[in-house]
């Protein structure tokens, strides 16, 4: 029995490293046309040949400098923003949650806002600042949904949660209108397009501010994991098995705040990756965080991707932000989670 | 406060249980019809002498009784400020009726056309009108906007039906959301692409800034006419909120009362998103506090929330000319500040008996 039930947890084991392997395939795939479309648009030898460092000078700046900062960046938030998701989802046991519905995106954006109204955007100090920035609003955010949503006795039901949220979601873009028409045209313009959720940071700097938070968040999440399998029981459970229940959802919670916030100050108001990514996952890999957290990683960086090359491409010369695409695929599929869903 | 959260109910807690009698105040109701009239006439009085160029009553006055097209003053109080407080009077009026049919039809205590995806599908087709008709004449708008308010409310409905468990408030809020996310950013890929993201800015957070005698004129029929319609169902609208049981029983063609009353929220929330913008909440919160101050009979909630749903939006309007002149901040962005609490409160309750 017991060698029978390792040896298909093995074979599982192995059927999420192969999904995770082909969709990091599809990932590369994307990367590849993603670097040869664009206004300009260069042969996959071209590119080949430029990455090597053989290209011409022009080549060279175009890719180097524009287009692969870009499409690290998309990668990096689509990991980001779906492994938030993904812990939400699983400390909620709520299905639909997700950084953006939840309002977390529009605190951090909050933030971000009144800091580009002072302050100018493109110094190294505020490139650094301003995810620490987003940061600290998701966070306020994030406390302020759950003390409206906490009751006593009864803790969080995932529906109050979610609706808490829409509720400051609409309130923070409120103030938010309000503070951007004091702008002045040229921030007014950034802000606009900051909101629509395109990849503004297409600049090596971003890539570093935003780097350090993903590089040390998310092997602490997929650390993590198998404390998260236990979370989803429900409290009860987790607190028979012996998990300190409060500090561990805590921490997560923190850890999903910051990957949103840091995700946020670079991307803008990009919302549905945080759900989307997870559910792929889940359908693909199952409910086990040690394999659902990568998996939702990976599907979080192939959307963003996808997603910034669909609106690159698809009404040129306009570029399409990437959150607007992202919501036209995202919006659909959060639909029909809720037709699926049980009463 | 407990009447509140009540919608759409019998308040039991005030009457006593011998007694199956409604809970209305019909001289609360005169009383707000009468003061609110009154307040709306001299609210516009003030809101036409504040703004950018103050003017003082007496030229206001004059400007109403004896226009002379020669004197400046004169002319922006005809031309610019009374259109647009009248504008924002009938708009107010319009969420506040559609709002209240909405809650008093579907018994849900969160129903709003900003929440339920009317303004967004509404805000959608004038986003395509702008785009592939620039220039299309406000008669033609109108109507659009009208086609858009039923598509989007027929998205929400229609996914908030196919669930398992049927339509619940909640799940319709749900909807409603993704739905104008969705919506939304289908306008603004279009407002980008054709390049028409200026016009459309300010007419997204909601504004009557531009309203014209011209605009007024179009609409005035057609939101006269769905007011009225409000009125003449309202009575069968109390019974439908009492539940469709007791509708039918006492012999109501509840599907007949809901067909009108669906091309009546229809025809008020595509007219008035036409003239504003996507304001939300309007049709939230006016409901509410008219239905705890006047009780559960619809013949006095629907007259008593246009003219309170007016003054609101008359008010809201004249406020976000002071927060930060010469600049305007939008009258949707206002009310949201207070709409928002008051949602969450809603939410709070409603989360509560589930």
């Amino acid at each position: 029995m017991n060698v029978q039930l390792a040896t298909t947890e093995r074979r599982k084991t192995k059927r999420g490293v192969t999904i995770m392997l082909i969709i990091a395939a599809m990932i590369m795939i994307t990367f590849i046309i993603s670097m040869n479309t664009g206004y300009i648009r260069l042969t996959p030898l071209d590119m080949i040949r430029t990455l090597i460092g053989m290209g011409t000078h022009n080549q060279e700046l175009i890719l180097f400098q524009f287009r692969l900062p870009r499409i690290v960046i998309s990668v990096l938030i689509g990991a980001g923003l779906a492994v938030s998701g993904c812990i939400l989802q699983g400390i909620s046991r709520n299905a639909l949650a997700d950084p953006g519905i939840l309002g977390i995106n529009a605190g951090a954006g909050l933030m971000v806002m009144l800091y580009v109204s002072y302050f100018p955007t493109t110094s190294m100090r505020s490139v650094f600042l301003l995810p620490l920035l987003a940061l600290l609003g998701a966070g306020l955010t994030a406390a302020l949904i759950y003390t409206l949503a906490y009751r006593r006795h009864k803790g969080i039901s995932p529906i109050s949660l979610i609706l808490v949220g829409i509720a400051v979601a609409a309130g923070i873009s409120a103030v938010m209108i309000v503070l951007t028409l004091r702008l002045d045209p040229d921030k007014y313009q950034f802000v606009a397009t900051w909101l629509a959720g395109s990849i503004w940071g297409t600049n090596w700097k971003f890539v570093l501010a935003l780097l350090p938070w993903i590089v040390v968040l998310l092997p602490f999440v997929f650390y993590k994991a198998r404390a998260m399998n236990v979370l989803t029981l429900g409290d009860q459970l987790a607190t028979g098995l012996g998990a300190p229940v409060e500090k561990e959802r805590l921490m997560l919670l923190a850890a999903a705040v910051g990957l949103a916030g840091s995700s946020v100050a670079v991307s803008g108001g990009i919302g549905f990756v945080g759900l989307i990514g997870p559910h792929l996952a889940r359908r693909l890999v199952g409910p086990k965080h040690q394999q659902l957290l990568p998996t939702s990683a990976l599907a979080g960086a192939l959307l963003v991707i996808a997603a910034d090359t669909i609106g690159r491409t698809v009404l040129q010369p306009t570029e399409i932000p990437t959150g607007i695409v992202v919501a036209v695929i995202g919006a659909p599929y959060f639909l029909y989670l809720l037709a699926r869903a049980k009463a | 406060m407990s009447a509140i959260a009540q919608p759409a109910k019998p308040d039991e807690s005030t009457e006593s249980s011998s007694s199956p009698k409604l809970r209305t105040r019909p001289l609360a109701a005169t009383l707000i019809l009468f003061g609110g009239l009154i307040s709306l006439i001299l609210g516009i009085g003030v809101s036409v002498s504040f703004g950018a160029a103050d003017i003082a009553f007496s030229t206001v006055w004059e400007a109403v009784f004896h226009f002379n097209e020669d004197l400046t003053p004169h002319n922006i109080i005809m031309e610019l400020r009374l259109p647009r407080v009248l504008g924002g009077a009938m708009v107010g009026a319009s969420f506040a009726v559609a709002g209240a049919l909405m809650q008093g039809m579907t018994r849900n205590p969160m129903a709003d056309s900003g929440l339920l995806g009317l303004n967004a599908g509404a805000g959608f087709v004038l986003a395509l009108c702008f785009a592939f008709y620039p220039g299309l004449p406000f008669m033609y708008l109108i109507l659009y906007s009208f086609l858009g308010a039923g598509v989007g409310a027929g998205l929400v409905f229609g996914i908030g039906s196919l669930a398992r468990g049927g339509l619940t408030p909640v799940r319709l809020v749900l909807a409603g959301a993704a739905v104008s996310a969705l919506l939304a950013a289908l306008s603004e890929g279009i407002a980008l692409h054709f390049r028409i993201g200026q016009d459309l800015a300010f007419w997204y957070a909601g504004g009557v800034a531009g309203t014209n005698w011209k605009q007024l004129g179009i609409m005035l029929p057609w939101v006269g006419g769905a007011i009225l319609a409000a009125i003449i169902i309202s009575r069968s609208i109390t019974l439908l909120s009492l539940g469709e049981d007791v509708a039918v029983g006492l012999g109501q063609r509840t599907k007949w009362v809901k067909l009108v009353g669906t091309v009546i929220i229809l025809i008020l929330a595509g007219s008035a998103v036409a003239v504003v913008g996507a304001v939300g909440f309007v049709g939230l919160i006016i409901p509410h506090l008219t239905r705890y101050l006047v009780g559960v009979d619809y013949r006095w909630i629907i007259p008593c929330s246009a003219v309170l749903g007016s003054l609101l939006v008359m008010f809201a309007d004249l406020a976000a000319r002071m927060v930060h002149p010469p600049y305007e901040t939008p009258v949707g962005a206002l009310v949201a500040l207070i709409g928002v609490p008051f949602f969450l409160y809603l939410a709070r309750k409603e989360g509560r008996e589930m």
